[in-house]
């Protein structure tokens, strides 16, 4: 593909059914009611100069270049100010425009550096195309009046250069900051020939700024120039593709110089993000060549051996040999594996079809087991359908937003982007979260409430919302009349009107007063739209899957699911979440979310793969880890996942390990479960394979190779040579024909092919003969299982329980600049953002403790200790402490529990009781951790193998 | 799998149904566990009813048992 830059209409189009027909230069134009005389002219394939305008936002008119004249109109409009309007006869190109244009141009010229040849935005420069357009000749004013040619470079950030003296003042920057991030970091300082724009008087690393990118993306000038363009120069070519972060599945463009990435720019063709990114895709794919990259298989006899590198078929054939070993001594259920949300649709669906097919069980899990697995069970009870009901663009209809146990400036900046824009139109947002996340008070959004709840009382809390609704007469009695199971509706209307489900009965448990409880219901109830938006904060507790079908009922019950605007919405964590779970990780079903024990759906896997499949479900991650320490389970292939570093209670994860004969782990890195390895297949990336991501609005999107794998297979490819080496032959020539097997055999994909994707851009699921297209909204109609369910969601209490020895509640979660445990982010610049973990505590329980602001302090559970920085903050609640899980170094999760949830056993990973102290060293576990770290990661012949 | 966690695993998923009327809570506890334990981990509930000192709550018996009888057949 060669190098094509999306075409930018100057500004935003505005999609309608209302048309106007105008000519401009003599050509008859029809565009939508609303859109600008500039933006018509693009569209129309006329081209009309610009610098302040750009489609990323709203039109400015302060550069004076675009005017037209209008045959009836005095004087030479802006065309990026003026809408077009039915029978407007425009002229784009005349003598007056021309002598206005250069006099315009002049004066920029007098005050920019003509050091084009030099310049790292030669050939990518607006200014410089402009002044060619104009036919600039000479600059009446000299060359050498300019002011701003002597201002420093702010080199501060890893990824950016802002260079002042290139600036033309045109606010592209602070415009796109405000409008399509929503940051509000930057702003014009000064007056006159002094204005400049700033960050608010600091550096851009010490300022607001989340280096989502959008500025450097508007800037027309090398002013904001991505520092790899800077060093490498401009791409000669691009291909579009699907950032690999988190479950928002923004398209982006990878513009390369042969079979290097220049620079990540998000595409605005992408219906996820529509032109935005965030720091994580925009930035940080350097991990993907980092000299820690393992690009040769290794082996090795015991986890106490150096890793030998071996050649792939060696690998193979060990590692087929030993499976086959295993299962003849110890059974057939002994081995197992694990698909990665990380890896695409394609890679996940061979590996499930390998355990169920090639290893004869159903010992198959994936790394939603322990974020959003009540997310597929709450919701299909409920609905029918294990995921989410809207398309993210649907925010922009909703009136009042519930967020539940989301941080999305933090996991999922892009689509908070969008929210925050909706948000600053006038939407009203409910929080209820234990922390006081970003989006409770911001630049220009304000929540309207924050339920500040204490961990582990969703359920409490959910309940006693829709006890307002349903005592409060708030019930959309038609909806739920027409769309629902009326039996269970009025089963459920009882019990929920019980006293004990009240706001007044639930403050004691949930900490959040009942008068505002009873507010923030009446608003969700009767506020028009009202959109459920929730994440991890939700699932990872022991009754994560009694909230999501508690948020279920709510949404039911006010009418809210079916239409733009509303719906109960999961934000995956990771980039394929929703994709690894659609196509059969889990141990219970097939592909499309069919139970292994269906016996006409598993005849129809068994007919297109030629074997007899279990009909009994498999082990999950956590019953394989138990089964391994119990003796049982002696073998797992583990696919871009490191449940070492991930998954609670770190000490049994390892003792499970420890305990197999054959760890199988196939990644990018030597990750913590390597340690625990006798195989390692090196994995690809994402710029290596094509393939396809779906995101958290069911959206599939292509991934495509940029450039050829570093170990010399895409993962598709490893697993099936593992296959084959096993005696179970898959075959297929391209990831094309994978998904057209999984269209074949899955009936929410039948519709699915890559040539639809690549005709399309992207399709969201179900598409088949009754949705060629696919679905953004679903259960439009009616519910996928016929009449909505409502199902009773009494609150049981966690059984991790605070006291006098661990008094204060821990809750983990992520932070923007690292993803998930961090192996790809922590391979980048971000580090400078967040280069550890750190434990968040009130002041007040600081206080108590002797804790300043940066103290080393144990962390310390039931389940175990480890020692981190403390930092003092308001956004906690007294008793409540919080950190991350992004270094492995910290060893979170040696201090979260087993305890998991009732339905999926999702481990609860938002409550654990800890106590805080000061300390002067790390924790035992962390002594220990450093030093296997060296021991466990020796390859043979290197001496510089460490994670 | 200990049998303690089993157990603890099936009296979590009795207590989520326990306001349900006591016959259906026994046959929602058993479907679930149907659905979603293995084969192995079903294998020892026989064992986790033998033994006396198992902390089992009425419904999660009732439904281990209902499986078992369903098992037999």
């Amino acid at each position: 593909m060669t190098f094509v830059r999306d075409r930018d209409f100057g500004t935003p189009l505005r999609p309608g059914a209302n048309t106007v027909t105008l000519r401009i230069d003599g050509r008859s134009v029809t565009v939508a009611g609303g859109t600008s005389v500039m933006a018509a002219a693009m569209q129309a394939g006329m081209s009309i100069p610009k610098l302040c305008a750009t489609d990323m936002v709203e039109a400015f008119g302060s550069c004076r270049l675009c005017l037209v004249e209008i045959d009836g109109r005095r004087g030479t409009p802006a065309s990026c100010t003026t809408p077009a309007e039915d029978g407007m006869v425009v002229h784009t190109q005349t003598d007056r425009l021309a002598k206005l244009r250069k006099g315009v141009m002049e004066l920029y010229i007098s005050d920019h550096p003509l050091d084009c040849l030099t310049c790292s935005a030669n050939g990518d420069c607006e200014l410089q195309d402009v002044a060619g357009a104009v036919g600039l000749r000479d600059v009446r004013y000299g060359y050498d009046g300019d002011k701003h040619r002597q201002e420093p470079k702010d080199e501060s950030n890893p990824y950016f250069t802002f260079d002042s003296s290139k600036c033309i003042v045109c606010s592209r920057c602070v415009r796109a900051c405000e409008e399509v991030q929503g940051t509000f970091a930057l702003t014009i300082e000064g007056r006159g020939l002094d204005s400049k724009v700033s960050p608010g008087g600091v550096d851009f690393l010490g300022s607001e700024c989340v280096s989502c990118g959008a500025c450097v993306q508007a800037c027309p000038t090398a002013t904001l120039n991505e520092k790899s363009v800077i060093q490498m120069g401009t791409p000669t070519r691009s291909v579009v593709t699907t950032c690999a972060y988190c479950g928002v599945g923004c398209s982006f463009r990878a513009e390369m110089q042969g079979d290097r990435v220049v620079r990540m720019v998000p595409s605005k063709d992408g219906k996820a993000n529509e032109g935005h990114s965030c720091v994580k895709g925009r930035f940080a794919w350097g991990y993907a060549t980092h000299s820690d990259r393992i690009r040769k298989p290794m082996i090795r006899a015991r986890i106490s051996d150096p890793w030998r590198e071996v050649t792939w078929e060696e690998a193979f054939a060990h590692a087929a040999s030993e499976f086959r070993r295993i299962q003849a001594q110890y059974g057939r259920d002994s081995i197992g594996g694990i698909t990665s949300s990380r890896c695409t649709n394609e890679e996940v669906f061979v590996l499930q079809k390998l355990i169920r097919a090639g290893f004869g069980n159903n010992n198959v899990d994936t790394c939603a087991r322990v974020c959003h697995s009540p997310t597929g069970y709450g919701l299909k009870q409920t609905f029918g359908t294990s995921a989410g009901t809207q398309d993210f663009r649907s925010v922009e209809k909703a009136d009042v937003v519930l967020l539940i146990g989301a941080n999305p400036t933090d996991g999922h900046p892009v689509f908070a982007s969008r929210l925050k824009k909706r948000l600053r139109q006038g939407a009203q947002l409910i929080v209820a979260d234990p922390r006081r996340i970003d989006l409770v008070k911001s630049p220009h959004v304000a929540a309207a409430h924050h339920l500040q709840l204490l961990p582990g009382t969703n359920v409490a809390l959910v309940n006693a919302l829709a006890h307002v609704v349903v005592t409060e007469g708030l019930v959309k009695e038609d909806y739920v009349r027409e769309r629902c199971d009326l039996e269970a509706f009025e089963h459920w209307a009882r019990f929920i009107a019980q006293d004990q489900n009240s706001p007044e009965a639930t403050e004691s448990a949930t900490g959040v007063p009942a008068r505002e409880l009873r507010a923030a219901a009446r608003l969700y109830a009767s506020g028009g739209n009202a959109a459920i938006y929730y994440g991890l904060g939700v699932t990872e507790h022991s009754q994560g899957s009694t909230t999501v079908m508690a948020m279920a009922n709510l949404a039911m019950a006010t009418g809210n699911i079916g239409r733009e605007g509303v719906g109960v919405n999961p934000l995956r964590g990771q980039n394929n979440v929703q994709g690894s779970c659609d196509m059969g990780s889990f141990p219970h079903e097939f592909s499309g979310y069919r139970h292994v024990s269906d016996d006409a759906t598993r005849e129809m896997f068994e007919s297109l793969w030629g074997v007899d499949l279990s009909d009994e479900p498999g082990l999950r991650i956590p019953n394989m880890l138990d089964e391994a320490v119990g003796g049982r389970f002696k073998g797992i292939y583990i696919q871009g996942e490191d449940i070492a570093q991930s998954d609670p209670n770190t000490k049994h994860v390892t003792a499970g390990l420890e305990a197999m004969e054959c760890v199988i782990v196939h990644d990018l890195f030597l990750n913590e479960t390597a340690k625990y390895a006798h195989v390692f297949f090196p994995g690809s990336s994402f710029l290596e394979k094509d393939g396809t991501f779906t995101n958290a609005e069911r959206r599939i999107n292509r991934v495509r190779k940029v450039m050829e794998p570093l170990a010399g297979l895409a993962d598709w490819e490893v697993t099936l040579r593992f296959a084959q080496a096993l005696g179970f032959a898959m075959k297929y020539e391209h990831p094309a024909q994978i998904m057209d097997e999984i269209a074949r055999l899955t009936p929410t994909f039948a519709g699915v092919s890559y040539e639809k994707l690549d005709a399309l851009g992207s399709v969201q699921w179900p598409c088949n003969d009754a949705a060629p297209l696919g679905t953004p909204i679903m259960h439009s109609e009616r519910f996928v299982r016929g009449k909505g369910r409502f199902m009773i969601t009494e609150f049981v209490p966690t059984d991790e329980r605070t006291g006098p020895r661990f008094p204060l509640l821990l809750t983990t979660g992520r932070i923007l600049s690292q993803y998930n445990v961090g192996a790809q982010t922590r391979r980048t610049a971000n580090n400078v953002w967040h280069d550890e973990d750190v434990l968040e505590i009130h002041p007040f329980d600081a206080e108590n403790r002797g804790v300043r602001d940066g103290d080393l302090v144990a962390l310390a559970s039931r389940s175990g200790e480890v020692s981190l920085r403390a930092r003092i903050s308001e956004r906690m609640q007294p008793g409540v402490v919080y950190t991350t899980f992004h270094h492995p170094m910290t060893g979170a999760n040696v201090v979260t529990t087993d305890y998991s949830d009732w339905a999926t056993n999702c481990p609860e990973y938002k409550v654990t009781a800890v106590e805080v102290r000061r300390t002067n060293h790390l924790s035992d576990w962390q002594e220990s951790d450093m030093e296997s770290g060296v021991s466990l990661r020796r390859i043979a012949g290197r001496a510089d193998a460490a994670e | 799998m200990s049998n303690d966690k089993l157990a603890y695993m099936a009296n979590q998923i009795a207590t989520n149904f326990r306001s349900m009327p006591e016959q259906e809570a026994i046959a929602a506890t058993a479907e679930h566990i149907r659905l979603f334990w293995s084969p192995s981990m079903r294998a020892e509930m026989e064992g986790i009813l033998r033994k006396p000192d198992t902390q089992l709550s009425a419904v999660a018996r009732a439904a281990f048992t209902q499986l078992s009888t369903v098992k037999t057949k």
